[in-house]
């Protein structure tokens, strides 16, 4: 079976599960069923087949796997989001529809994904002002600049500073992993960087550092410096030089916690956040509580409590027990009704995608190549990590987006296009492989 | 650079395993823990959402039901009390903004239908929705309202106990409240001077007077030392502890046995039997009977006071000093419940052996699968001849003693009353009993706060009217 008829026959599950997700809340809801589910799976379908076309004449030997796990978690997400809200669930369709329409456009006219490498430096300083935009032109939500108002809609920033970030990086590496490697001194037992190129490096701490403080957002930091030493390891095969990253990063942070309140309290508060459960701890609280609604396996789609009773103005924005239920805590909600059954498969979703962008950077040839896809699985993967540790309390909680599942447009935009390089780099990768194959056997 | 991806892709999967490990305590582990954290008021607002289970009276009357407010995923039940006032205080309330109290409280397990995670996913496979047991209570509407019209808005309770089984069929505290008012006036309620959300019956700490006679009457009988017979002086006043102690109205006796002492409850006589039977016997009785300890209601813990004798709130015992011929009759720093008075009164009918006081009697579950009450044996207190003896006594204080305002025409009963002076000319007037003598179906204490009457006439008719109540309930059918 060649790898697109997988994929096509993978989205068919995702599809039935997409139907079988919203009738579930549906029956809930109003104890009736129509077709209206059915439509809703057909939709998601017939989009979903559309896209497939589309990859199946651009990008033939593309990983079969990547796309269908992509729309496990898009599907996932419309549903909780439908639980929540009906509305909520019609604009995120809108920005998926949108996505897959920007995926498509950066597949079909990005010819060949090789010319990022020559526009580095404009994409990196793209990326810096996409970074910083928020303070200028955007508000803070609960401390942290992650918004930039655009009449109507907000737009994060951030999430597409990311991969201009990882492009950057990737290329920036590649060309000079030679020297940081050859040229690296034992000084004292440690083996450090040439000092020459050690500058760069420094400037991507800092950079980190800016955004911690500048910005205020300590999720965002982590995502980036994380895919920063992913990649510095990556390149360079160096252990040291991701230990001295991490000690300057966590040094720094440290700095910031006793010296920015806003930084001091995430702190305080993961350490206890019963402390202060009514106040400052009330959001972490409340997400735990929720979780331990769940049990193994949940109270069931529309099942779980997560609007107070008798209060009918705005939810989720106002009237939720958990704020937030439908972007930072949605995981909450996932465990809240689906159990730890659910919340699992949501993270080996995750794993499972990390594993295919994992694969695709092995499979490809040039250090380009490995570095980005490397680079924005990283990059993918740890986002995943850094908002579900955070509403878990494996790690203090800050505000970034669960992949395909949050609501936000800005998230789901970006992801896609993430999708589309790394689907890009794999077609290549699997051609060569396939051609070798070929040639081996003929 | 592959070795350095696969080694990257491991540590990715050790974070990811720390997801798992979290997500697994909270919702799983530590789960049980996390539902009682004071700050999570999740388990409220979820009940809210089940369809509580209904109270009924013995009658199979609703004493307490849900109401579903609002629709879909937005709906609530709200409780409501059909019958107002009068269940108010044994029954307790249950709503959001206040918590619950009372049988609400003992008995919420059953009523939101609590069970473990297993049967709850079974359920959930066989698509039903949690639901409430239904209780059935032991208390008689005919009951209760036959003791508040008899306590006729006079401070005080009554209760009245199956003594076979232990079954409160009446538990009546006055001032009364409605439930149905909690949520809109509990502040003001919880300010009233009058203490109307105090349940007396199971809460205040009364001197018992000379109903304490009868406790003291089962030491002296069932230890032997004492026979119906036994003569002791009943002149007055005389020294106890150095301090003169008189009958009631200084009235003269001589030398007089003891079923003439509790006829007439002639204080001199029973303090010098209290005296005589000394501390420990007076305590291991007193024990048997259930002070001490916090009653074995099916009651919330902070709603059951203690019995017994105290110095402030510290509960003495035969070790501390304490004048043993002035507890013999109900003084000294004694203080009792009505409840438990009514489960003296109970173990003398039910032969010497006191039954744990129940205020439910069966429990209904969504599938109409009844649980009943199996009766527990709570103690024997006292042998059976002691009891017959105990029994004949406490019928001529009904037949020709200070309790003749008990009696009920027709059949024999079995009292003793009780007037403890809390101030001059201010008493807490009582009266406890059974009926039939020969064939009790029928406890019942009854305290008036302070009235300027006495025991056998302020207590005795509302004694009569409950019994003669329940009496004619059970032989009508």
């Amino acid at each position: 079976m060649s790898a697109r008829t997988r994929e096509l026959f993978a989205l068919i599950p995702v599809a039935l599960l997409v139907t079988a997700g919203f009738t579930a809340v549906l029956i809930t809801n109003s104890d009736q069923l129509g077709n209206l589910s059915v439509l809703y799976g057909g939709y998601f379908l017939a989009l979903c087949v559309a896209v497939h076309m589309i990859i199946r004449i651009r990008l033939p030997d593309a990983d079969p796997y990547l796309f269908p796990l992509v729309a496990l978690l898009a599907a996932f997400g419309m549903v909780m989001l439908f639980r929540l809200n009906e509305g909520l669930a019609r604009d995120q369709a809108n920005w998926f529809v949108l996505g897959l329409i920007l995926f498509s456009a950066t597949i079909i006219f990005l010819r060949e994904y090789e010319a990022l490498e020559r526009y580095r430096y404009l994409i990196a300083l793209a990326g810096i002002v996409l970074l910083i935009m928020p303070r200028f032109l955007g508000h803070a939500t609960n401390d942290a600049f992650l918004a930039v108002d655009l009449g109507p809609i907000t737009f994060q920033p951030t999430e597409l500073a990311k991969i201009c970030i990882v492009v950057f990086l990737a290329s920036y590496l590649n060309e000079h992993r030679e020297v940081l490697v050859v040229g690296a001194r034992n000084v004292f037992g440690l083996v450090l960087p040439p000092l020459k190129h050690l500058g760069p490096l420094l400037v991507v701490w800092g950079a980190a550092m800016v955004l911690l403080v500048f910005i205020r957002d300590l999720g965002s930091s982590v995502m980036f410096f994380g895919a920063f030493l992913a990649l510095l390891y990556v390149a360079t095969g160096r252990l040291s030089f991701v230990i001295i990253g991490l000690a300057l990063f966590v040094v720094g942070a440290w700095f910031f916690a006793h010296t920015a309140a806003h930084i001091q309290e995430r702190f305080d508060i993961w350490l206890d956040p019963f402390h202060d459960a009514g106040g400052s701890g009330y959001q972490l609280s409340q997400s735990i509580f929720a979780q331990a609604d769940g049990g193994l396996f949940g109270k069931g789609l529309g099942d779980s409590l997560v609007q107070l009773p008798g209060c009918n103005h705005g939810f989720p924005d106002r009237c939720a027990i958990l704020p937030a239920p439908h972007t930072d805590f949605i995981y909450a909600v996932i465990v809240d009704e689906l159990g730890f059954a659910g919340g699992a498969a949501v993270v080996l979703i995750y794993a499972l995608i990390a594993e295919r962008g994992f694969k695709t950077a092995i499979l490809a040839e040039d250090g380009f190549s490995k570095l980005l896809a490397t680079g924005l699985t990283a990059i993918f993967a740890l986002q995943a990590f850094v908002i579900i540790g955070g509403v878990t309390r494996v790690i203090p909680l800050t505000g970034v987006t669960l992949p395909f599942i949050s609501y936000g447009g800005s998230s789901i935009v970006a992801n896609f296009i993430l999708l589309a390089l790394l689907l890009m780099i794999s077609d290549k990768a699997r051609r060569r492989v396939r051609i070798q194959n070929e040639t081996r056997l003929g | 650079m592959n070795r350095q991806i696969v080694k990257l892709f491991g540590f990715l999967l050790v974070l990811y395993a720390l997801l798992f490990g979290f997500t697994s305590y909270w919702s799983i582990f530590d789960s049980s823990d996390l539902k009682a954290n004071q700050a999570n008021r999740r388990p409220l607002l979820e009940e809210q959402r089940i369809r509580r289970g209904t109270i009924l009276a013995a009658d199979g009357s609703v004493i307490a039901r849900s109401r579903q407010v609002g629709s879909g995923n937005n709906k609530v039940y709200v409780r409501r009390y059909p019958q107002g006032g009068l269940f108010g205080n044994p029954i307790g309330y249950s709503f959001v903004t206040q918590g619950r109290v009372g049988f609400e409280l003992s008995h919420n397990d059953e009523l939101v239908g609590n069970q473990t995670e297993f049967l709850s996913v079974l359920d959930e496979l066989r698509g039903h929705a949690q639901e409430g047991d239904n209780i059935q209570s032991s208390l008689d509407p005919a009951a209760q309202e036959a003791a508040v019209n008899g306590l006729a808005g006079r401070r005080g309770s009554v209760v009245a106990i199956v003594p076979s089984t232990g079954e409160v069929r009446a538990m009546v505290s006055i001032p009364e409240y409605d439930p149905n008012e909690i949520p809109k006036s509990f502040a003001q309620l919880n300010r009233d001077q009058s203490a109307p959300l105090f349940n007396r019956a199971t809460q205040a700490g009364y001197p018992p007077g000379s109903t304490m006679k009868v406790v003291t009457a089962t030491a002296a009988l069932d230890s032997g030392d004492f026979t119906p017979s036994s003569t002791l002086s009943g002149r007055s006043p005389i020294e106890i502890e150095g301090v003169a102690l008189s009958n009631s109205g200084g009235e003269q006796f001589g030398t007089i046995d003891m079923t003439t002492a509790l006829t007439n409850s002639v204080n001199t006589w029973w303090a010098q039997a209290g005296e005589k039977l000394g501390k420990d016997t007076m305590f291991k009785y007193m024990e048997r009977f259930g002070f001490n300890a916090k009653p074995r209601l099916d009651y919330p813990g902070f709603q059951r006071a203690t019995s017994g004798v105290f110095d402030g709130n510290t509960l003495l015992g035969p070790g501390d000093l304490i004048d043993i011929g002035r507890v013999a009759i109900g003084q000294e720093r004694l203080r009792v419940t009505p409840l438990q008075m009514a489960e003296v009164a109970a173990t003398v009918a039910n032969n010497g052996e006191l039954m744990e006081p129940r205020l439910w009697s069966k429990v209904i579950d969504a599938d109409g699968r009844e649980t009943k009450l199996n009766p527990a044996r709570q103690s024997r207190v006292m042998s059976e001849e002691t009891a017959a003896e105990l029994n004949d006594m406490m019928q001529n204080v009904v037949a020709e003693g200070t309790g003749t305002a008990g009696a009920v025409s027709g059949i024999d009963v079995a009292g003793k009353t009780g007037t403890a002076e809390i101030s001059n000319g201010v008493n807490d007037a009582w009266f406890i009993g059974f009926a039939p003598a020969d064939d009790p179906q029928i406890a019942i204490s009854c305290i008036v706060e302070h009235t300027s009457g006495f025991g056998g006439p302020t207590c005795g008719p509302i004694f009569k009217a409950v019994a003669e109540s329940i009496l004619q309930g059970s032989s009508g059918g």
